[in-house]
């Protein structure tokens, strides 16, 4: 490598293998460091205890402790990717073309850069802080009186006398949406500005209401975005581990708070259904990606010209 | 009348989200100083600064992310560099390829980690030292998709082509073209990824915990299940840290239209 000297001409060079030369660094570092404990897994997980083949180890699909985790992870993930996508959505287009006011839409479009990279425990411990029982919000609630169902007034107003739990799924999920609507916002944001002036134009000169134009013009040609930004947020969500396991302590059964459980202990009593559960994740994982990839060259094509 | 209620419903969203942001952070803020009881006080904060744990962890953090950056620099510049001079072919694979660490979840990663390097014959586990490797590894390749975009939209806008020829024509050879003439090109995007990076590595669990290193994010978990209001000073300090990283990328990079990808 340390001899080989750029030249342009070397393009016409019919052997394009020996233009990789420069990147077997990078091939090498990825191959070991993660398509070697991807395969580690992946082949741990068609193996019995004796390294035989067999599909014994999925299983644990008919576990009903390991099948849940799996409903919940994407009971979760779909929740939130789809709150956080429609929130993030309606933020985004609140911010874009001066539809509020230029202070809010710099302050938002900063704060969106801030809370999609703010996770793990800072973040369940900000939600304990906030919501948990001794929290800020719950203290405050508690020195008010709201009125009953009954018209009685309740007093002191603790939410968790009413069904409110923080350390629960309805936990887990008003702390995702901290970061997924943020995401949204991201990643949305380059298709509504993509939205030319002209459309609405066009369509207000045919005759269409606001209501119509949405309908009719711009959702459509959002709809790929929207579809590919909301699997994002999916994957985003269920591939989360440190929030749960640090706002429930891991009492909610997420495949990751699983695989973690398994990687300490062997909870499954197998090792090799671990593997099948990690490979699982992965599986969905790749669709996910793949989906979201190709949403985006779809939306790629437009938003450029 | 129709452009008014459209404002209207606009600034409806955007103060629910600014209420989402802050209504968090100001809770946190204002718990984390109620230790003391009956009065305001930063004792926390002082009890968390005290902590010699705290200290250690966070030096130990912060090194393994100076560590990744500059290992994720160092195998990620020259082979962008070497894609759009030699393989520009190889662009659409690589995005892909690039976008894999995604598909593999940390907690997915970290247990292929453990599985292949704690055995024979990579076995890197036994010590501090391989375990200390086998973060950093993580650490890159978690952290790849994100540096590996920042220089590549950075390389995009400049004529790498030309420079490299520029310089060669002047007698360099590859190795100060790339260090006296692309990097200096590319700061501000290598300065972008690093940051990005570095936040990610600070706020990191699953390496940590999983391979028992002293690293922050383990340290915090910690202290999430023995204390009631550290947690909420050490949440503020690393809202302020993630906030102090982003806010340097963003006032370094002024005036320019990165794309930004996230995720957790």
């Amino acid at each position: 490598m340390k001899n080989k000297q750029l030249n342009r001409k070397s393009g016409k060079d019919p052997s394009r293998w020996k233009s990789l030369i420069g990147l077997l660094p990078f091939f090498f570092f990825i191959a070991f460091f993660l398509v070697m404990p991807s395969i580690t897994l992946f082949s741990g997980a068609f193996q019995d205890m004796d390294g035989q083949f067999t599909l014994a180890n999925f299983s644990f699909l008919q576990n009903t402790f390991a099948l849940k985790s799996y409903l919940t992870s994407i009971w979760v993930s779909l929740i939130t990717s789809v709150i956080g996508g429609a929130f993030g959505f309606f933020v985004a287009y609140a911010t874009t073309s001066g539809r509020a006011p230029r202070w809010m839409s710099t302050i938002l479009t900063t704060f969106s850069g801030l809370a999609a990279n703010f996770g793990g425990v800072p973040l369940a411990f900000a939600f304990i802080a906030t919501l948990g029982r001794t929290g800020f919000i719950t203290a405050l609630l508690k020195g008010i009186c709201l009125n009953g169902p009954d018209g009685a007034a309740i007093c002191p107003f603790n939410p968790y006398d009413h069904g409110f739990n923080l350390y629960s799924v309805v936990g887990l999920i008003l702390a995702y949406t901290y970061f997924q609507f943020p995401l949204m916002v991201l990643t949305i944001t380059p298709a509504l500005e993509g939205l030319k002036k002209e459309w609405v134009e066009a369509s207000t000169n045919l005759g269409s209401s606001s209501a119509q134009y949405w309908r009719y013009v711009a959702l459509p040609v959002l709809l790929p975005s929207l579809l590919g930004a909301t699997i994002l947020l999916f994957g985003n969500a269920f591939g989360a581990y440190a929030t749960a396991q640090a706002l429930t302590g891991g009492s909610i059964y997420l495949v990751t708070i699983m695989i973690g459980q398994q990687i300490r202990g062997d909870v499954l009593g197998n090792p090799n259904e671990g593997y099948a559960l990690a490979f699982g994740m992965v599986i969905i994982m790749s669709i996910t990606i793949f989906l979201y990839v190709m949403l985006q060259r779809k939306t790629a094509r437009w938003i450029k010209s | 009348m129709t452009k008014q209620k459209k404002n209207a419903w606009a600034i409806f969203w955007a103060i629910l989200a600014m209420l989402y942001f802050f209504l968090p952070m100001l809770g946190t803020f204002i718990f984390s100083l109620r230790m003391k009881r009956g009065v305001l006080s930063f004792m926390a904060y002082q009890s968390v600064l005290a902590d010699s744990h705290f200290l250690e962890s966070f030096r130990y953090s912060a090194t393994m992310g100076i560590i990744t950056v500059t290992i994720s620099v160092l195998l990620l510049l020259p082979t962008v560099y070497w894609i759009y001079i030699k393989a520009p072919w190889m662009r659409a694979a690589m995005d892909i390829i690039t976008i894999l660490p995604f598909v593999v979840p940390v907690i997915v990663l970290v247990f292929g980690l453990i599985r292949t390097f704690g055995r024979p014959p990579f076995q890197l586990t036994l010590t501090a030292f391989g375990t200390d490797i086998l973060m950093t590894a993580g650490y890159v390749i978690i952290t790849m998709p994100y540096m590996y975009r920042a220089i590549d939209v950075g390389m995009r806008s400049v004529d790498v082509r030309t420079l490299t020829e520029a310089a060669q024509s002047l007698g360099s050879n590859w190795l100060q073209v790339l260090t006296q003439v692309i990097l200096p090109n590319l700061r501000i995007a290598v300065l972008s990824g690093a940051l990005i990076c570095f936040a990610t590595v600070m706020g990191e669990l699953i390496l940590g915990d999983f391979l028992v290193r002293p690293a922050l994010g383990s340290y915090m978990a910690g202290v999430g299940r023995s204390k009631a209001y550290e947690p909420a000073a050490l949440a503020i300090i690393s809202y302020g840290l993630t906030w102090l990283c982003l806010g340097l990328i963003q006032y370094f990079s002024r005036g320019r239209q990165d794309g930004q990808l996230t995720g957790r």
